[in-house]
């Protein structure tokens, strides 16, 4: 007892569990938008170039703002491209694997969230994987070169830990922007316009840590710490690199907390994830 | 042993909210299915009709384990759908005739080749299957177009073979012949008693269109306002429907109307050409050999009811009936 039906038949079938059949699932979708866009070579290409271009300017933005001034709430060009590097590879990541997942109103709408229930694969994995689209590499191209750049010209006394917590901070910001789209995508189960709701958290977010914590008001620091738990996904860890105080009073551990952050996210997103289907598969609507 | 498929008592109460005045919201229930019980046996091939609205998308998705009932009990080859849909769907296919799942700029072949990865089905099988849809369903020629290029009822065949490639044991078929000219319809309809009389696929399809039950299926279920309203083969629901056919007769010179054909009830008249109704469950050859006796005949045309036609007169008085207790 105590193990579910469908779990033995898996085990029958000699397949992996649900993360296996996710990730097997994800691959195919995605691989099968991939040939999609391939169809249309040029669209793509240039869809490409306006993706990075429009990144791009994002960051030349800051560059003259830099012209002007010495630096940015007490943080100098340097610095400032190491935030904005690594929030900006972070959410590239989130937003290539993760970023369909705005579109789930949409796809309850048009009743094709039905098609995808019917198949014998993973929803999440369908949905995320839905529309997969490599010009998003764009993003991640941009974030990586900034993070590069901000890397040469900081002035950092670089210890082993400090090494090895900036790709850490990348990874578990990725992980934790996108449980927050899972999240947001779960909440469009019952509210199903309210993917703009998720876009201020996850563009919003980005943008928002792309900059130094000083410049912005304390309360809104506060909330993001500890409501919105997206200053785990770059503040805290760069500014520990960068050997600065933490913003808003949090403890200094907290720099080498993201992991777990990350993962109390994931366990969330997964639980309202579920919630959601279940609530779906309960009104239809 | 249970059927196939078995139904009993089954339910699906959904909460309307609407808004009524500025911030009032009014909750409702609508019983879109309402205590339904049936039972498929393995190989037949039912036909499940019913005006829009009337729960049949409802009931599909509960089979399929999309939609989780609110109450009564559902088996589908044994297995309780909403507690098991991915493992169910392995041994399901559906077909929804105006949703393609085909992908759209690939070729078709592509499409095929998802759903062999996808369903885990082995390479032996799927070779065999896809070889032999391709040959029944003409698909030779059109592997290599992308899905956007072909036609509806190309696209449509292209459907139902992407359903039948991981061998299900049940087919759902949603107005599979919605939309197609008579030359794709008729194609679908060989296709379908083929697969059902080789296979022994069981097969479940909702239709506007009488013909495909006329051509299809040995029993029709009707539903109406959540309820199965009738159960049994096609003779009896006209019989049941008191439907009429209607016989068309061009007569030489504009004649007064024609009453004297037993078992014939006038309709109408336009110069000289009238209207005649006749129960469906009659044949029309003597009532044509009637008219054709008493009265100068030049030409004639059968009609044939239509369902929505078949099911108003057949429940019209419950629906009222309904209605008031609503109010």
């Amino acid at each position: 007892m105590g193990r579910s039906p469908a779990a033995d038949s898996r085990r029958a079938y000699g397949e992996p569990g649900l993360l296996g059949d996710s990730w097997r699932t994800y691959r195919m979708v995605a691989g099968m938008w991939i040939r999609s866009t391939m169809t249309y070579r040029s669209s793509f290409a240039l869809t490409l170039a306006t993706s990075f271009c429009v990144t791009f300017f994002d960051f030349v933005v800051i560059l003259l703002m830099f012209g002007q001034v010495r630096g940015l709430g007490g943080f100098s060009f340097a610095e400032v491209a190491l935030l904005y590097g690594t929030a900006g590879t972070s959410f590239g990541i989130a937003d290539l694997t993760m970023g369909s997942l705005q579109k789930m109103g949409k796809r309850i709408r048009d009743g094709s969230l039905d098609t995808f229930l019917m198949r014998p694969a993973p929803l999440l994995a369908q949905v995320a994987a839905d529309k997969f689209a490599l010009r998003r590499f764009g993003r991640i191209a941009q974030g990586l070169m900034v993070l590069v750049w901000g890397l040469l010209l900081v002035d950092v006394a670089w210890t082993p830990l400090k090494a090895l917590l900036l790709p850490v901070t990348v990874a578990c910001g990725a992980v934790i922007f996108g449980a927050v789209m899972v999240l947001g995508a779960s909440t469009q189960f019952w509210l199903q316009d309210a993917a703009e709701v998720t876009n201020s958290f996850t563009y919003g977010g980005n943008t928002l840590l792309q900059y130094p914590p000083t410049i912005f008001a304390q309360e809104l620091v506060r909330g993001v710490v500890y409501v919105v738990p997206l200053a785990f996904v770059s503040w805290l860890p760069a500014l520990y690199v960068l050997g600065r105080p933490a913003p808003a009073g949090v403890p200094g551990w907290a720099a080498f907390a993201s992991p777990l952050v990350a993962a109390v996210c994931c366990g969330a997103a997964g639980l309202a994830w579920r919630a959601g289907i279940r609530s779906y598969r309960s009104t239809g609507s | 042993m249970p059927p196939f498929i078995e139904l009993d008592a089954l339910e699906k109460t959904f909460t309307v909210r609407r808004r009524a005045g500025l911030l009032r919201r009014e909750k409702r229930e609508v019983r879109a299915v309402d205590g339904i019980s049936f039972g498929v046996e393995k190989g037949e091939m039912v036909g499940y009709i019913g005006p829009n609205g009337a729960g049949k998308s409802t009931t599909i998705k509960m089979l399929t384990g999309i939609l989780t009932p609110s109450g009564g009990r559902l088996r589908v080859a044994g297995v309780d759908p909403a507690r098991e849909r991915t493992r169910l769907a392995r041994r399901i296919g559906v077909v929804f005739g105006q949703r393609t799942t085909l992908w759209w700029d690939l070729p078709l072949k592509d499409s095929y080749r998802l759903a062999h990865r996808m369903y885990r089905i082995p390479d032996d099988r799927y070779e065999r299957n896809l070889a032999r849809c391709v040959d029944l369903l003409d698909l030779g020629e059109l592997l290599d177009v992308p899905v956007r290029q072909l036609s509806l009822g190309q696209r449509m065949r292209g459907d139902i073979a992407a359903a039948l490639l991981h061998d299900p044991e049940v087919l759902y078929l949603d107005e599979p012949t919605i939309g197609l000219d008579v030359v794709s319809k008729a194609r679908v309809r060989d296709f379908l008693r083929e697969l059902n009389a080789t296979r022994g696929t069981t097969v479940l399809l909702t239709t506007h269109d009488l013909t495909d039950i006329e051509q299809l299926c040995s029993r029709v279920m009707v539903i109406d306002h959540g309820r199965l309203m009738y159960d049994g083969d096609l003779a009896g629901l006209h019989a049941v429907g008191e439907s009429e056919r209607l016989l068309m007769v061009d007569l030489e010179r504009e004649l007064p109307p024609i009453t004297d054909v037993p078992g014939a009830r006038f309709v109408r008249a336009e110069g000289p050409r009238q209207w005649l109704a006749f129960p469906a469950t009659t044949s029309a050859a003597p009532l044509v050999a009637a008219v054709a006796a008493r009265h100068p005949l030049l030409d004639l045309s059968v009609r044939e009811p239509d369902i929505e036609a078949v099911i108003a007169k057949m429940y019209g008085g419950t629906r009222d009936e309904r209605r008031e207790s609503l109010m």
